[in-house]
């Protein structure tokens, strides 16, 4: 039968139209989902290539002097290692600004005790455990009460809920995916009932299995692609929007969270594949359920 | 040579008593054959078994030569191309018109548009509907719904065509002439099944075999529908 032909055969008349609904609910849900798993995929990757080759150095001796003393050896003999791309002191005005939210005016207070405080960048992030104990050796060798922080490490607890987030984003477009296939089954096994006379008569007139789910699928795949159609598009548009506002907010982090080219069009795809999805659930459900007539 | 041979069929509908009971006979390539007896005699269910709509519940059914009874499911569409039916309750397909329900047979069968025009213009010509090729089922009357079912079983040149009381809702004049189209494709070589109550129909055939069911078993007290004159199993 041509394409013209097979839309004849099954009543185009009303029904059928809520699962164009149900198919763009679910496509912007999806969309969405998807755009938060990838763009905290984004963030977390981004923060991983921040932090991982990232050091503190802190020098905690009570002597003033002698602080500074071994900063400065510490500094010299940094600056001078291999593993090390940057090795800069943190100026004490930035250390007070950091306290300040604890300590208040306290804070600005030229007798209080600051700790010696150095960043460092390792040349190669992708070796930070051997420049770590590197820089360690060298570090404690000029001061021994010295503390050696990863940054990476510190951050370890938002980089762990961030890639739950992306887990949970998975989850979620694997569900919808799951739900859309059960809708378009239930779909298919109503439309089959409602046509049931029309399909007995194409049985007895020789018309095969396929013929018959040919007619379903391709009325569920015009639904399934104008509602997946008009979500994704839904869907993208308030991905943008809540895209720009993060964008606006100034964090570092959030501005990690930007959506690549390859991330939009793997969105832009959703509808395709929710289509491609209920054409296959609609050709095994019809398929299987005609099976067991005769 | 046999085109259809039924073999000790019974045919039970759940678990009732039998509608059928042990029917054998053998039908001719070519043969012309009346299916009589009273309502509920089980002409419909015999039907259904020979353009298998069901299968049977015991005996041996050999279609075209091939067991019909343990046929794979995917080979049956195959099958029923071979066989026209005309059904007793029309099943035309409502949303569909005059001219596309009769056009199915060709379009499952998969004949490209273009070839399908001319047949169904003359088979709408044929059965007195050229004028109603647009119209929807439901506003023809019964004879013409009646009409369109018999160009629609008739349109794939079946092999076998089975018709259960084709002319029950139309005219004499009109049942003459759908009687006039089941001979000229009798005579183009399909084996053709009527059942029917007429029996002025059935005079008109002088040529054609009477199978008569009385509860759902076959009268064949010589023998002949079992075992046909020049035919071999």
């Amino acid at each position: 039968m041509t394409a013209r032909s097979e839309r004849r055969v099954l009543d185009e008349a009303g029904g059928a139209r809520a699962m164009t609904a149900v198919m763009g609910v679910m496509v912007f849900l999806t969309v969405l989902a998807a755009a938060l798993g990838l763009a905290t995929a984004r963030a977390r990757g981004g923060l991983d290539r921040q932090l991982a080759g990232r050091l503190t150095v802190q020098l905690v001796d009570g002597d003033a002097p002698a602080r500074a003393a071994a900063a400065a050896a510490v500094l010299a003999a940094l600056r001078r290692l291999p593993e090390v791309a940057r090795a800069e002191p943190v100026p004490a005005a930035e250390l007070r600004r950091l306290l300040a939210p604890w300590l208040g005016a306290e804070a600005g207070d030229a007798d209080l005790p600051l700790p010696a405080m150095i960043d460092v960048d390792l040349s190669d992030p992708g070796a930070a455990a051997t420049a770590t104990a590197r820089v360690a050796a060298v570090v404690r060798a000029r001061a021994p009460g010295a503390r050696i922080d990863a940054q990476g490490a510190a951050m370890a607890p938002v980089g762990r809920f961030m890639a739950s987030l992306v887990w949970l984003a998975a989850l979620l477009v694997a569900l919808m995916a799951g739900a859309t296939a059960a809708v378009v089954v239930l779909a298919a096994r109503a439309g089959l009932d409602q046509h049931r006379a029309t399909i007995e008569v194409m049985h007895m007139l020789g018309s095969t299995d396929r013929q018959v789910a040919r007619l379903f699928q391709r009325r569920l795949a015009l639904d399934a692609g104008i509602g997946g159609g008009v979500g994704a598009v839904a869907g993208i548009a308030a991905a943008t929007l809540v895209g720009g506002e993060l964008a606006g907010l100034g964090s570092e982090l959030a501005a990690g969270a930007r959506l690549a080219a390859a991330d939009w069009l793997l969105l832009a795809a959703v509808p395709a594949a929710f289509t491609l999805l209920a054409i296959v659930s609609a050709r095994v459900a019809i398929t299987r359920t005609l099976g067991r007539r005769l | 040579m046999t085109v259809v041979q039924f073999e000790n069929v019974g045919l039970r509908y759940g678990t009732g008593a039998e509608t059928l009971s042990d029917v054998s006979f053998s039908l001719r390539p070519g043969g012309f054959y009346f299916l009589t007896g009273a309502s509920g005699a089980g002409k419909t269910s015999l039907l259904k078994l020979l353009y298998l709509d069901r299968r049977p519940s015991r005996g041996v059914i050999r279609l075209f030569g091939e067991d019909a009874v343990i046929l794979p499911r995917d080979r049956l569409p195959g099958f029923r191309r071979r066989i026209g039916v005309v059904f007793q309750d029309f099943r035309l397909v409502p949303h569909l018109s005059a001219w596309d329900n009769v056009a199915l047979p060709l379009r499952i069968a998969g004949h490209p548009e273009e070839e399908i025009d001319q047949p169904v213009r003359e088979m709408l010509a044929w059965v007195g509907l050229a004028d109603r090729a647009a119209s929807r089922p439901a506003t023809l009357s019964g004879g013409e719904q009646q009409r369109i079912a018999i160009a629609r079983a008739v349109i794939a040149r079946p092999e076998i065509l089975v018709a259960d009381e084709p002319t029950g809702n139309v005219d004499p004049d009109m049942a003459d002439r759908l009687l006039q189209l089941f001979e000229a494709l009798n005579k183009l070589g399909t084996t053709v099944v009527i059942a029917t109550h007429d029996f002025q129909l059935i005079g008109r055939v002088p040529a054609a075999t009477m199978m008569r069911l009385d509860r759902g078993r076959l009268l064949d007290p010589t023998g002949a529908l079992r075992h046909p004159p020049g035919a071999s199993a």
